[in-house]
């Protein structure tokens, strides 16, 4: 089983690595390639001269061929020296000043959306068929319908600006006031945490319905085991399989910068709004590490799936082969 | 027989509402098994024989189902009984053993947790004593090394050992009655063979009353002591072993047992069939059910004829056909031993 | 039925409104209980609804009537959806075709292609894209599409969506070169081309059918995002994502400037999610398509 999980981490990291080094080159390629306007040209000013432009281009190593600039970027990337061409600022201490806030986000965010999709997924699925199953199936629809930013707005308008419940928005560090980090981040939790309780509890709820009729969950009936017993313990634990990897992906997305909605209507200054800052000013050494960065959590989280998902079900080995 | 039954099924009949209408898939049945008796009820799919098992169990209750009449079990009655009161009955007074032992053990828990898990259910033991009793158990049904192969998950035994594990946990709580629904069809022919001799051992070495549920006729004859025919969710015929195959009365038995190849016979031309297909449940034809296929079909076959005794010299051996017995011993295709 | 109003309104936008999403009325006056009021007030607050004819749901900062804006946004909005979803799917159509018909090399590039584009999250390549296209505007071969051109968001949308189409299909397809009937297609000596064609995007058909309202669905609230953040569709046009957008700089003034757009988005995605469903259903019900947000 050791050899097994070593011999899995080993060829899981290879392709990592292979993945993290495309994703860069793609990305260089779109901002370096693809008519973006040339970064020499807009750091100059409003009004540049020529000599300004040619200066900062020999500076900034922009006349050297697109590969060795790559290369260039790539190796301040790595050692942490990288700095942005607008602010000056290096990336790395942006993109680590930002990450405790998109943390803070996301777990929280992730907790309350897989607490609340189970509820409610078990709950539709015991009451299948009746008005409360139909009532959540419509809201989970209307969860799912809603654009994330709008819910955000609308959230932070009226139980925020109008009711003065919650604050609008920014963000508290934990150790200035634990109480009003949690209280700023009450309304971003759930603004995110929304449309996935919508997709999850949808899932699991079509998950249990099968589970329900599998023979082994009839068996544990016949067991005599309590009804209770029956649905967490065989039902449920069954159904959360696929749901476990599904939440993997999802919380590695949302840790690796895919909550920039949500950080952007409550400015909460985390690694999502430094992207969306970063690709609006086509800062190239910003982009490059921000997707670097998110890049990795994805990928991270992807091989914690496989792993978790072997551990979950004991049919599944980690070379992804189910046994006969 | 003798003494009181230990389950005892009147009119039983369960109807399940769909989507086209209300299918009647067990009607007025009535079963009895005495303490130690093994009891075949044979059928084809579709007879009602697995929805009987099931709701001798308590486990098709539900919102679109509806059920009459009374299983009376060692005095409680058990279509009356709360969710409650049959859940302590389950697993501990009445086990099952289901027909496909590749999905009826959950794929996520070692089976020894299982057994341990059913065990809790019931008794409060701890942990230790009940795995300890769990690795008896598995050791009793014949598993190979069971201390450790307790550690396994369902998918670590082959089909046949997970029947055996099935039928340990079954027997984990010292049931009086088993209901054993199909247990060797998903199995191998020689596997089939050593789970039938497993069954046979534990109804005589432990006095265990053993309900069988197949269409399997060679089964019945290797284990049954007695035999109940169902057809289109009715008992057609019901008594001893040798009762029904030497002196079958209702003309649905004799195509059933006809249908059997044996080898104290010779080869028949073609293998004898009955002509055309069970009915459909959903409009069931009027009286008998069998009547559509049956060749010796008459104007009282509009009536449902009573499951009683029509044989004075077998007063156990019930059927439901208004022929004259007389006249059925000599229209019967099949011969009869003299034995 | 609410989705279907939502859906048809934009499209007979020109024939309803009275003016023009673009023009301003900062020195009108409408009719309120029958007072003249200005449109937008000396501190440059606009008017609220006034439920009736002109400026229906009020107008914004720039004296633009909402509702015609509304109604030519959606339009935008729906353009830009169902001309994205179905860019995806014949995008995806064709490269799990080609991965799932040909397999071996083919396959493992397209694969390892959609993989790489699936390590990122939906809303981060969206702006990737979206805004250096949007600055530069693209060029295909001898197709030149300006910056600020509806094209743009199309285009995106189409690319960031394929691997959740060209995944499924490529399943299937490989499943499919299995079965009898195309093997004796090729046994009668078929060509991959008839037999695509004529055997293997029949039976594909179906899941085409569910995943288009879905796709459209996702689509339109991408657009919305992308829109939000600047990287969808470019003034002068609107969509109902830029008029969120608009609107929240104006929140606390006029919310009504970002919920009605929000209403609208709503109520589309909402109806084409629920017909969705139902497709789904009906021809269906084992599917486990999925898209992310």
């Amino acid at each position: 089983m050791r050899g097994a999980l070593a011999r899995f981490a080993a060829r899981r990291l290879a392709s990592m690595v292979l993945v993290l080094l495309a994703v860069s080159l793609l990305v260089f390629a779109i901002f370096n390639v693809l008519p973006g306007g040339d970064p020499a040209v807009r750091m100059a000013g409003k009004i540049p001269t020529e000599t300004q432009v040619e200066a900062i281009r020999e500076e900034w190593g922009f006349d050297e061929p697109v590969y060795v600039q790559y290369v260039t970027t790539m190796e301040k990337l790595f050692s942490g020296d990288l700095v942005s061409y607008f602010t000056q600022l290096n990336v790395t201490e942006e993109i680590l000043k930002g990450a405790p806030r998109t943390f803070a986000l996301a777990i929280g965010a992730a907790i309350i959306w897989m607490v609340f999709a189970i509820a409610l997924g078990l709950y539709s699925a015991m009451r299948v068929g009746t008005l409360s199953d139909r009532l959540l199936t419509v809201l989970a629809l209307i969860g799912i319908s809603m654009p994330v930013f709008w819910l955000g707005i609308l959230l932070s308008h009226y139980l925020g600006y109008e009711a003065g419940i919650f604050p609008t928005g920014e963000y508290v560090e934990f150790l200035d006031s634990p109480t009003q980090w949690f209280w700023h981040l009450v309304l971003p939790w759930f603004t995110l945490a929304v449309l996935f309780i919508g997709i999850y509890s949808r899932v699991l709820r079509s998950n249990i319905l099968e589970t329900m009729d599998e023979d082994y969950v009839r068996a544990a009936r016949a067991k005599g085991l309590p009804e209770r017993q029956v649905l967490l313990k065989h039902v449920l634990r069954n159904s959360l399989i696929p749901i476990v990897t599904l939440w993997g992906l999802d919380f590695g997305a949302v840790i690796g910068g895919a909550a920039i909605l949500t950080e952007l209507v409550f400015s909460l200054q985390g690694v999502g709004q430094y992207t969306a800052e970063a690709i609006e000013q086509l800062d190239v050494p910003a982009v490059m590490a921000v997707t670097m960065y998110g890049a990795f959590f994805i990928v991270i989280f992807n091989a914690l799936v496989d792993i978790a998902y072997a551990a979950l079900d004991p049919r599944i080995r980690l070379e992804g082969r189910r046994q006969a | 027989m003798s003494g009181a039954p230990l389950l005892e099924v009147r009119e039983l009949a369960v109807s399940f509402n769909t989507e086209e209408g209300s299918v009647r898939a067990v009607d007025r049945l009535d079963l009895d098994v005495a303490p130690g008796e093994v009891l075949a009820v044979v059928g084809e799919s579709g007879s009602g024989k697995s929805v009987t098992a099931l709701t001798l169990m308590g486990l098709s209750r539900g919102p679109n189902t509806r059920i009459s009449g009374s299983v009376r079990f060692d005095g409680i009655d058990l279509i009356a009984a709360r969710d409650e009161e049959l859940r302590r009955i389950r697993g501990e007074r009445i086990a099952m053993v289901f027909q496909d032992p590749m999905t009826s053990l959950d794929p996520v828990y070692r089976v020894g947790d299982q057994i341990v898990e059913q065990i809790r259910a019931h008794r409060e033991t701890s942990r230790e004593e009940a795995r300890s009793r769990a690795i008896e158990l598995l050791d009793a049904v014949g598993i190979p090394d069971a201390a450790s192969r307790a550690d396994a998950y369902p998918h670590q035994f082959s089909g046949g050992m997970r029947q055996r594990v099935m039928i340990a946990m079954a027997l984990s709580l010292d049931p009086s009655l088993l209901i054993a629904d199909e247990p060797t069809t998903a199995l191998d022919v020689t596997v089939q063979a050593q789970i039938v001799a497993l069954l046979r051992e534990l109804n005589r070495a432990r006095g265990l009353s053993v309900v069988l549920i197949t269409h399997d006729i060679g089964l019945v004859a290797e284990v049954a002591d007695r035999v109940a025919v169902m057809y289109a969710g009715r008992v057609v015929e019901q008594g001893t072993l040798d009762e029904v195959f030497y002196d079958p009365q209702h003309p649905y038995t004799w195509g059933l047992l006809g249908s059997l190849t044996r080898i104290d016979r010779p080869r028949p031309e073609r293998l004898p069939q009955i002509p055309g297909a069970p009915p459909s449940l959903l409009s069931p034809p009027q009286g008998c059910h069998f009547r559509p296929r049956c060749a010796h079909e008459f104007e009282r076959c509009a009536q449902v004829p009573d499951l009683e005794a029509r044989l004075a010299e077998a007063p156990g051996h019930l059927d439901r056909c208004w022929l004259d017995p007389v006249e059925k011993r000599e229209r019967r295709p099949i011969e009869v031993d003299g034995s | 039925m609410l989705g279907g109003a939502c859906l048809a309104a934009p499209l007979w936008a020109s024939q309803v409104a009275h003016t023009t999403p673009e023009a301003n009325h900062l020195s009108d006056k409408v009719e309120i209980d029958g007072e003249p009021t200005e449109v937008v007030d000396l501190l440059g607050k606009p008017i609220g609804p006034t439920w009736s004819g002109r400026f229906f749901l009020g107008a914004d900062s720039n004296g633009r009537d909402i509702m015609v804006r509304l109604l030519y946004g959606g339009r935008n909005s729906l353009l830009v959806g169902i001309a994205g979803a179905l860019g995806t799917i014949a995008l995806g159509l064709l490269l799990g075709l080609l991965a799932g018909y040909h397999r071996g090399r083919v396959d493992t590039a397209i694969s390892w292609a959609m993989d790489v584009l699936w390590a990122f999250p939906v809303i981060l390549i969206g702006i990737a894209l979206g805004t250096a296209l949007a600055l530069g505007g693209l060029e295909l071969g001898p197709i030149t599409i300006e910056g600020d051109s509806l094209a743009i968001p199309i285009f995106v949308i189409a690319v960031i969506y394929v691997p959740y189409m060209a995944r499924p299909i490529r399943g299937q397809v490989l499943a499919l070169r299995e079965r009898e009937f195309v093997e004796a297609a090729r046994a009668q000596g078929m060509g991959p081309a008839r037999i695509i064609f004529s055997e293997i995007l029949p039976n594909v058909a179906t899941t085409l059918v569910v995943f288009l309202p879905l796709l459209v669905a996702n689509a339109i609230l991408l657009e919305a995002a992308l829109s939000f953040l600047g990287a969808g569709v470019q003034p002068p046009n609107a969509s109902w994502g830029t008029m969120i957008a608009e609107g929240f700089d104006r929140i606390t003034s006029a919310p009504h400037l970002s919920i009605v757009p929000g209403l609208m988005l709503v109520a589309t995605v909402l109806s084409l999610n629920v017909f969705g469903e139902g497709v789904r259903d009906a021809l269906d019900p084992k599917a486990k398509l999925r898209l992310e947000h």
